[in-house]
This record gives structure tokens, C-alpha cells and sequence, in this order.
């Protein structure tokens, strides 16, 4: 069926048909909307659910753990300070490879204080151990909600579900709102490994020495550094999973796309952007304005940016001229995070071969400011003539 | 043998001795009893075990002498500070390292 609706309703939505069991929340603009949807479910019965206020954001993460480690499927959001204040609890949720979902609606952290819409609260909590997913509208949204959670449980590792604030949280859009019966059968209940029960008592997640010991029952177990490999390791595996999910959502819903990477005219662009989030179907206005004027140009949006799917996206750029990267966030003292990581892909698969592409970094929408398309145009055609400067540029920048 | 069919991904730990890990690496000092001031060596009866009942870690044994566990006794000395009768000394854990070696 298909509704207009605003992205964080799509959110809470999908929340609801895969049938979250504790919902733990603290409301902070621009995600505020959700949680209160989400409340309003588990209120009128629409939704079997605990819903569990809590006084802080740091305070719903932890119950979202102890819930998701008692077996329950949890659901948490936030935003900006909200998740940099949860930070400790985020690192904790990865260590503790619970399978919890959390929407990131994305805005820019203070100082100073600002509520509107950039991506550096996520790109902050890139090395968490987290899998991030970026979305660029409100079926994007909805449907990544969903691949959240079979994708999280099967691997045993929680994810964000980040969209812009406001661009999409706040914005109504048509989408596609599956029916009951076709997420049951593409989300089958939680069955986790292992959940703590009363019976059998256990400290989980309890100090680990240096060295791997040999545990109650006389079996070497893990210590840190092996269960931080693991981590990792199966963060690279995730994209398999990704993968997998992306054939098996195909099937069910009748919905397909490439799990990494949403191609727009990039067949034959000689210059390709790339972006997160819904930039990137802004910057679609700006590749058919340049494609008027007779330049080579698409933009691609990257889908999953924790894994990188590095193996993918050098693939995908592999003979192109160049990348404009536009980024809504920046590792404070280089470039965007997107933009070196991205030069770490294509070094680590397109060194040596000659076809390494040049790249441009651009950031934009800092706080909120407005990006005009036409200044993405500005900005994008110039970049197709080679690297403007060695340093990220500034869109929209007043001073 | 490394840790690798390990049966969980994660820190786990059920109630038994030493699932913590081998704490006894911890330790500085050693406690050493002197069973001549022992009171249930003294008597060969069970008596006193204040030792076994402040130990924190559980490692005294209340057995005629008791025994400590030095693969898991961190070496805090409470059960030296509380013994009515000074039966036990902490030694500090260079003393034993050359011992430990033979």
C-alpha cells in the first residue's frame, strides 16, 4: 500500500512490522518525532511492546542492551549530542555483539549548539564497530529498517539506520508500506545464540585479562583481542551478509537495488560524484544540468558505509576519470572520512593499474546551511575539469 | 591451540573458580602460613578459619592446614591482616620467583 508519510513515521513504521519487543528512548530533535510515533503504537496496542522512558540517552542504549541480551529485539534513535552522549554504551553494544537497530537522524553536533542537518554525529561513531546504513528517502528508510534487523541478527553485530534530518525526517513522500504478512516472512522472530535466563546465571561481558584463560568448564576462551578480531572480522563478512539480504528483501517485496552503491548515469560518466544520504539525489538535479551542457557525469550514493565496501565502489569507479566527493561531515584536522577512505579503496584495488581516478573533496551543508543546487552545479562542473584543491572545499562558505 | 571454536564471540563468565581468569598473576605478595601459630593446626581441630571466612576471593581452603589457591589469591593480605594469631606473613613474590624456576 502505498502512504505519504514523513521519514521518521516510515521509521517507526518499519519498527513496528518487524515487531520490536522494547523500545528505550530519549527524545531529541530532529528524531523526536519517531520515538513519540513509536510511543503512540505501543499506547493504542497497535504494537506489543515495552516502551521504556528513560532520563537519558546513554540510559537507553544500556536498557536496549540488557534487553537485547535477555533476547528481546530492541529499538532505539537519536540524534547529535544524543548519540555522542550514548558514545560509551555505543562502543559497549558492538563489544557485546548485540544485534540492536538504531535510527541516527542526522544533525550537526555542538558546540556551538545547532539542531539542524549535517552527517558528523554518525561519521563520528565510524569506528565503533557499528554497521552504518545511509538512506536517501523515505523507502529507503522503511526498507532499511527492516534489512536492519535480519542483517544485525544474523551476524550478531548492532546497526545504524541513519537518515538527514529534517530533508527526510521531517518531509512527506509517497512510499511503499509493506503489509504484515511479507515482513513476518522476510523477518523471522529473534532466536538469539545465547540470552541470559534466570536458570543460568552468568556475568556477561566481564573483564578479560590480557591472555585467553581457560573457562569454568576447562575450554580455552577468548580474550580481548580475540573477540575484538571477531568483531572485525565479521564486519567484513557483513558485506556478504549485506549482500544476501539485499536478494532475499528482492524476492519477498519485489524491490531490488545494489546493496552498496545506487548508480545514477554513471555507465559513461567520465566524473562521478559520490555522497551519503539524500545530497546524493540532489546532486541527480545537478548531473542532468550538466549532462545538458554535453559533460559526462553521475553521482553515485553510497548504502552501507560501515563495512566499507571498498571492493565494490573501485569497481564501480574503476576508469573514471574523476570522483567529487560531497560530504556533510569532516575529520576535523584532514578531509571527510568518506574521502580518505575512499582513496584507501582505490589505492588498495586500482594501484599500479593506471586507471586511478582523481578526487576532489567538497563539503557541504555544515549545520544545516543550505546547498544550493545550483552551487552543487557550480561546484561540480568545476571539479570535472580536474582537482580544484588539495584541501576539502567549503560549499556556501560566508566567510 | 588457539581460541577459534570457541562456543561464544563474546566475554562470558559462569559461577565456578577462576572464570575470571588466572588472577594469581596479580599477585606481589604471597601469603605464607605458619602452622606453628595456626590455631586449627595447633589443635588439630576445626576451629577459627577467619582466614577462609574473609578470604574475598574464596581461594582458603577451610581445611587442618588451610590452603591457599595461589592460582587465583591476588595477594590483598586481608586474610594475614585479620588472623588472631599472625599465623600468616605476606613474602613479597620475588622471593619465590627463583623457587618457581626450579
Amino acid at each position: 500500500m502505498h502512504i505519504i508519510e514523513n521519514g521518521n513515521t516510515a521509521a517507526a513504521l518499519g519498527v513496528k512490522l518487524c515487531r520490536a519487543s522494547v523500545i528505550a528512548a530519549y527524545p531529541i530533535t530532529p528524531q523526536t518525532p519517531l520515538t513519540e510515533k513509536l510511543s503512540e503504537y505501543v499506547e493504542r496496542g497497535d504494537m506489543k511492546a515495552e516502551y521504556i522512558p528513560v532520563e537519558s540517552e546513554h540510559s537507553a542504549l544500556a536498557v536496549c542492551i540488557a534487553a537485547s541480551s535477555a533476547g528481546a529485539r530492541v529499538f532505539t534513535a537519536t540524534s547529535a549530542n544524543g548519540l555522542l552522549y550514548m558514545h560509551e554504551q555505543v562502543q559497549w553494544a558492538s563489544g557485546a555483539r548485540l544485534p540492536i537497530v538504531m535510527c541516527v537522524v542526522n544533525r550537526a553536533v555542538g558546540a556551538p549548539w545547532n539542531i539542524w542537518n549535517d552527517q558528523q554525529d554518525s561519521i563520528s561513531q565510524r569506528d565503533t564497530g557499528w554497521i552504518q546504513i545511509y538512506c536517501a528517502d523515505h523507502q529507503q528508510i522503511i526498507d532499511a529498517v527492516i534489512k536492519a534487523y535480519w542483517i544485525a541478527e544474523k551476524v550478531s553485530i548492532p546497526i545504524m539506520v541513519c537518515y538527514d534530518g529534517y530533508i527526510l525526517s521531517h518531509t512527506f513522500m509517497p512510499f511503499d508500506l509493506p503489509d504484515q504478512k511479507t515482513v513476518d516472512a522476510f523477518l523471522p522472530p529473534f532466536k538469539p545464540d545465547y540470552a541470559l535466563r534466570p536458570e543460568e546465571p552468568a556475568n556477561l561481558n566481564t573483564v578479560t585479562l590480557p591472555d585467553v584463560r581457560l573457562d569454568v568448564r576447562g575450554e580455552l576462551a577468548h580474550s580481548y583481542m580475540e573477540i575484538r578480531y571477531l568483531l572485525q572480522e565479521e564486519l567484513r563478512t557483513t558485506l556478504d551478509v549485506a549482500a544476501d539480504a539485499e536478494k532475499r528483501f528482492a524476492e519477498i517485496f519485489g524491490r531490488q537495488s545494489d546493496p552498496f552503491i545506487e548508480s545514477y548515469r554513471c555507465d559513461d560518466a567520465d566524473c562521478v560524484a559520490l555522497g551519503l544520504g539524500s545530497l546524493t539525489y540532489q546532486l541527480r538535479v545537478s548531473v542532468d544540468a550538466l549532462r545538458k551542457e554535453g559533460i559526462k557525469v553521475g553521482v553515485m550514493g553510497l548504502r552501507f558505509y560501515r563495512p566499507f565496501p571498498d571492493e565494490a565502489i573501485a569497481g564501480a569507479l574503476k576508469g573514471k576519470k574523476s570522483v567529487v566527493v560531497f560530504e556533510k561531515a569532516i575529520s576535523y584536522g584532514y578531509e571527510g572520512a568518506l574521502t580518505s577512505d575512499l582513496k584507501s579503496a582505490l589505492y588498495e584495488h586500482l594501484a599500479g593499474t593506471g586507471t586511478l581516478p582523481s578526487i576532489q573533496n567538497f563539503i557541504a551543508g555544515i549545520g544545516g546551511r543550505d546547498i544550493r543546487t545550483e552551487d552543487l552545479t557550480q561546484m561540480f562542473r568545476t571539479a570535472t575539469q580536474g582537482r580544484v584543491s588539495k584541501e576539502p572545499l567549503w560549499i556556501g562558505l560566508k566567510l | 591451540m588457539g581460541t577459534r571454536n570457541y562456543r561464544r564471540k563474546t566475554s562470558h563468565s559462569e559461577h565456578g573458580p577462576g572464570d575470571g581468569g588466572r588472577t594469581g598473576s596479580w599477585r606481589v605478595e604471597r601469603p605464607v602460613l605458619d602452622q606453628s601459630l595456626c590455631i586449627p593446626c595447633k589443635r588439630n581441630k576445626e576451629a577459627c578459619f577467619i582466614c577462609w571466612l574473609f578470604c574475598p576471593e574464596i581461594v582458603i581452603s577451610r581445611t587442618i592446614p588451610p590452603r591457599v589457591d595461589l592460582e587465583y589469591c591476588k595477594g590483598c593480605g586481608i586474610c594475614a591482616e585479620e588472623c588472631p594469631t599472625k599465623a600468616i606473613t605476606m613474602v613479597d613474590e620475588a622471593k619465590f620467583s627463583e623457587e618457581d624456576k626450579e
